[in-house]
């Protein structure tokens, strides 16, 4: 008899876990009573606190892809495709991912560290015995608010690494700003951007669910706290990587049609 | 097996009182562990019980299966007349109303004030309070009761530690519960602080007559709040009785408790 390795057994049982999860979060969230106060102050937390890093990454980004790219293209003549290069790879591709990976390490080890600390100090239970529904008042408003707010960080982000990208065109090769973003938009079709938004919001529950699991599920102790931020984030980046595979093989399935 | 020493009559003064909770033959195992091997509790309308036990005995475990945190493996939990292990959600949410409980670490809500903290349990319970508009006199009426009126707009990080645990008293009194369940109530806390919350649960009882189940491991507050006590040990009821009662007892393991 084949015998399962610990490792993989307990890797297949939490996947088995994180769907029960995910199956308990959409039951939950379309029975009443809804915490829209909560989910607003999730919102504007998560969107404020995550706006600047956003901001800072996909600037530097922009700036990053285009003075990488420039020497190449210089090479082969193709200078003046850097905007359709640049936006179409930002709006499809890296904008969403990367943004979302830089949400993982802000949101889903924030939400993790928060449940994991009021798990440990009991509050979690405090909650249940004064009648609110803990899962429906921590977890559903912060995997909503975390769906609801990563496209509007991803469109927020692919705006400044275009600018970055307009700046270095601007100063390397005395392109206008009218002109490389008329070029950006030109070179943009509904077919990128569409499956890049609908990513986002798959990204968005992947960092909320992950990081609610991993923190109202976690162990006793302080170590428990740390360990829940922090497998959050691991996982909610593997994770990030395969929803992104998935979705961009059924997205080249649709650009065959 | 571990056999219960021969358990005192019982108190005649609580005999003729309602039950306002009912534990009969409680199970709870984690794994091979069995932490509660049959355990029996009865705490009768405003009475004082004490229910005392080493680390790990099961006292928490006990308590968290009373109000429906935790489940049982077998037996029967019956507050004030209903079986709440047959009760679903709605239903159960309403009787907590009536069961204030006050956590071991205050678990109060650090992301909140202590207005909100207090504000919190009312969300849900609204019919309980009447017409009520404004929550802020009934907050502050509650921290009045424990001496911190002033603390109304800060947040616990500000509090002391026998200040968080007051709050969280004051907390379990804002919806005026039937029946308080305390979870080690002094714990952690210096001896000064300690006697200041068990005077407080002492005045507490008498002003809002509620019924008290007093889970610790703390003697001194056992002999100052007990009508009755239960020693838990090994999962059963070992031993029952007043304070003087046990104290009197010569079984080494009652003994272990009163030991100085």
């Amino acid at each position: 008899m084949i015998t399962i390795p610990k490792g993989v057994k307990n890797f297949f049982v939490e996947i088995g876990e994180i769907a029960f999860f995910a199956g308990r979060f959409f039951k939950e969230a379309v029975k009443p009573p809804f915490e829209f106060k909560e989910l607003l102050r999730q919102c504007y937390q998560m969107g404020n606190r995550s706006l600047v890093l956003v901001l800072v990454t996909g600037f530097i980004i922009g700036l990053v892809l285009t003075l990488q790219s420039r020497p190449t293209l210089i090479e082969f003549g193709a200078e003046s495709w850097m905007p359709d290069m640049v936006g179409i790879s930002i709006v499809r591709e890296l904008g969403p991912v990367i943004t979302a990976l830089v949400c993982a390490g802000r949101i889903a080890s924030g939400i993790g560290a928060e449940l994991g600390s009021m798990r440990v100090t009991e509050q979690i239970d405090a909650m249940e015995v004064s009648g609110t529904n803990p899962f429906k008042y921590l977890v559903v408003t912060r995997i909503l608010a975390a769906t609801l707010m990563l496209p509007l960080l991803v469109i927020v982000g692919d705006s400044v690494a275009l600018y970055g990208s307009a700046l270095v065109e601007n100063f390397k090769g005395n392109v206008s700003f009218q002109l490389y973003f008329n070029r950006v938009f030109d070179a943009l079709a509904f077919g990128d951007l569409i499956p890049a938004t609908i990513k986002s919001f798959f990204f968005g529950f992947a960092i909320g669910l992950i990081g609610c699991f991993k923190g109202y599920y976690s162990k006793k102790g302080t170590a428990g706290v740390g360990l829940a931020a922090n497998s959050a984030v691991v996982f909610t980046s593997m994770l990030l990587f395969v929803i992104d595979f998935i979705a961009v093989f059924i997205s080249d399935i649709f650009y065959e049609l | 097996m571990t056999q219960p020493v021969e358990h005192m009559e019982e108190n005649k003064q609580l005999v003729n009182r309602e039950v306002v909770i009912h534990i009969r033959d409680l199970y709870k195992s984690f794994g091979e562990n069995r932490v509660l091997n049959g355990f029996n509790m009865k705490l009768h309308k405003g009475e004082n019980l004490v229910v005392m036990g080493k680390s790990g005995s099961g006292k928490s475990v006990m308590i968290k299966c009373l109000v429906g945190l935790m489940q049982p493996d077998s037996g029967d939990i019956t507050v004030m007349g209903k079986n709440i292990l047959d009760l679903d959600r709605d239903s159960l949410d309403a009787l907590r109303a009536d069961i204030g409980f006050l956590f071991q670490g205050s678990a109060l809500y650090d992301s909140m004030t202590v207005r909100e903290n207090l504000e919190f349990p009312m969300r849900r319970h609204k019919e309980k309070l009447g017409q009520v508009t404004d929550t802020l006199p009934l907050v502050v009426e509650a921290l009045e009761n424990v001496g911190l009126a002033h603390t109304v707009d800060l947040m616990p990080e500000e509090l002391s530690g026998g200040m968080k645990r007051r709050v969280a008293l004051a907390r379990t009194l804002i919806l005026k519960p039937k029946i308080i369940l305390y979870d080690e109530p002094t714990s952690g806390l210096d001896p000064i602080t300690a006697k200041e919350i068990i005077e407080l649960m002492r005045t507490v009882q008498s002003k809002y007559h509620t019924s008290s189940l007093i889970i610790t491991h703390d003697v001194d507050c056992a002999r100052v709040i007990s009508e009755h006590m239960i020693l838990l040990v090994d999962g059963i009821n070992y031993a029952e009785g007043t304070y003087e009662e046990l104290v009197q007892m010569t079984d080494p393991k009652v003994e272990a408790f009163f030991k100085k």
